[in-house]
């Protein structure tokens, strides 16, 4: 069950800039360290990004996750765009399509504990990812 | 949010007030290499203590500072970067290879006075 929900819509460069803001606001409000805090915000401005790169519009929902025995951060980013065509290659060290870095969503990986993804063409992106306070 | 760009002698000193949205940074990248042409600059300083978050844009945007300002015949170096960021940055995969980066402020003037003797 969570508490807290924050949700912002995604439609510009100042939005990736203010969900990873909040995001950071309630990492630390649900006691997590200031570094991990730094690697939730740095996770919530990559997937922000993918969003105003590919889809140009989406959604990004911050909220605290209570495990049985654990407290965790939910990050979920979604968008009603292309979708993905290959998503393990997406997944892959390297792969870009929008002419980025294309190490987006393996470094997202790295920096979360948990990482699912859901994609098709045409039908939009979702990418659910996961902190657990220590 | 504009970056301010302080003039030095031959330095030109750019320091992050908060953080920068994409564009704030496209701005940054034009402006510090009108500046350097503009003032014959022969290093220049970013100071990014005050960034949040170095994601991969920020990371791309601050090595093509570096290496447009390289081929002005000028040396660039970022200071500042947070142990968390750095950290965090790693994780992620973004090195800014190529890039001179020093601790801070008087580290970063530090090494370019190095850098100028050597180029005399």
């Amino acid at each position: 069950m969570s508490r807290v929900e924050i949700r912002v819509t995604i439609t510009s460069d100042q939005d990736i800039v203010l969900a990873r803001q909040k995001g950071r606001s309630l990492a630390l409000e649900l006691g997590f360290s200031s570094g991990d805090a730094t690697l939730i915000a740095t996770a919530i401005s990559e997937l922000a990004r993918n969003i105003v790169s590919y889809a140009r519009r989406g959604e990004i929902v911050v909220k605290d996750v209570q495990g049985s025995s654990r407290v965790g951060i939910a990050v979920t980013a979604s968008d009603n765009g292309p979708g993905i065509l290959d998503v393990g290659q997406a997944l892959r060290d390297g792969f870009s399509t929008s002419g980025s870095l294309g190490l987006g969503l393996p470094g997202v990986r790295r920096l979360m504990d948990e990482f699912e993804i859901f994609s098709k063409p045409g039908q939009g992106t979702k990418v659910m990812v996961k902190k657990w306070r220590p | 949010m504009e970056v301010p760009i302080l003039k030095q002698g031959q330095v030109l000193i750019a320091t992050f007030q908060a953080a920068l949205s994409d564009a704030d940074l496209n701005q940054l990248r034009s402006a510090l290499v009108q500046q350097v042409v503009r003032f014959r600059s022969r290093g220049v300083i970013v100071d990014v203590t005050a960034m949040d978050v170095m994601d991969s844009f920020a990371s791309r945007t601050l090595r093509e500072i570096a290496h447009m300002i390289r081929l002005r015949g000028a040396e660039t170096v970022i200071v500042g970067i947070q142990p968390e960021v750095a950290f965090a940055m790693v994780q992620l995969g973004l090195t800014l290879e190529g890039v001179a980066t020093a601790l801070d402020l008087e580290e970063g003037l530090a090494y370019l006075n190095q850098k100028f003797k050597t180029m005399k």
